[in-house]
């Protein structure tokens, strides 16, 4: 509960600048790579952020299931 | 770990012919009914794994604004992700924007928090004692150290769970404009804390 209220330490994305790279996060993400070297920032804002939270959830999940 | 990032405006060929096909005037009709199609299949997928019920104006209005969204930033689209994982991105935006804003409808949305120490308590699972003198002074933080709508952003989002986009409607502005808020507030919060002499540790994982 703290941590959702004081939020992530160190610098992090905007929302905006999130969307702008969820896709190439993502799929770092899926092929086993570093995608918080990839795209840093992004996983502080994904910590802060709920609703970005959750479109990158929603995305992992679809290609999960394409690739499944 | 080394991983192998698709260089900036090499595309891999599915996208590449995505890309070629969309803007093709002999192909683009076609192509565009095949990417409706995909962008319609993801928004179903999208609202029956968050159990919006059946909604398939929803996921058709998705489509629509997504596939509009799409053909409007085509030209900015470089090949950093599949050309697919790109366009999902979008109409998952679309979808996740309208079921959080038809959980939230006709909802009063809670601004301020009534009694700030009952719900910092209540969200801490330490409970009461040891917590006081921190849960104290992060009261009087957000009572003191941010301004009234700085206040209600933060109290809103992460005290009373108001997504950030439904807020956002609601006060007539932007989500990353509501975010900046949120962050700013986040900051001065802790600086008081600091200043009080608390120390904030790193977070773990
Ligand atoms: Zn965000």
């Amino acid at each position: 509960m703290i941590d959702r209220v004081l939020g992530p330490r160190g610098p992090e994305l905007t929302c905006e600048q999130c969307f702008e790279e969820l896709d190439r996060y993502v799929e770092v993400e899926m092929t086993g790579g570093d995608p918080d070297a990839a795209v840093p920032g992004m996983h502080a804002h994904l910590r802060g952020c709920p609703a970005c939270a959750d479109d990158h959830e929603s995305l992992v999940a679809l290609l999960r299931a394409e690739r499944a | 770990m080394t991983v192998v990032l698709p260089a900036p405006d090499v595309l891999d060929q599915e996208s590449a012919e995505w890309v070629r096909t969309l803007a093709s005037p002999l192909d683009s009709d076609a192509a565009i009914a095949r990417l409706y199609d995909l962008l319609l299949r993801a928004a179903r997928f999208e609202i029956h794994r968050r159990r919006g019920g059946f909604h398939d104006d929803l996921a058709y209005q998705a489509a629509d604004d997504a596939l509009t969204a799409i053909l409007a930033k085509l030209d900015t689209y470089r090949g950093a992700s599949r050309f697919t994982t790109w366009a999902y991105k979008f109409v998952l935006l679309e979808v996740g924007v309208r079921l959080r804003k038809r959980a939230w409808e006709g909802r009063e949305i809670p601004l301020e928090g009534d009694a700030l120490e009952t719900r910092l308590r209540g969200r801490t699972p330490q409970g009461a004692a040891e917590m006081g003198e921190f849960l104290t002074a992060l009261r009087d933080g957000i009572r003191s150290a941010l301004t009234p709508h700085q206040r209600e952003v933060l109290v809103a989002i992460t005290l009373n769970d108001v997504p950030i986009d439904v807020l956002a409607d609601r006060l007539g502005t932007t989500r990353g404009a509501l975010y900046k808020t949120l962050h700013d507030a986040r900051h001065k919060l802790r600086a008081h804390l600091a200043a009080g002499g608390f120390a904030l540790e790193e977070e773990s994982e």
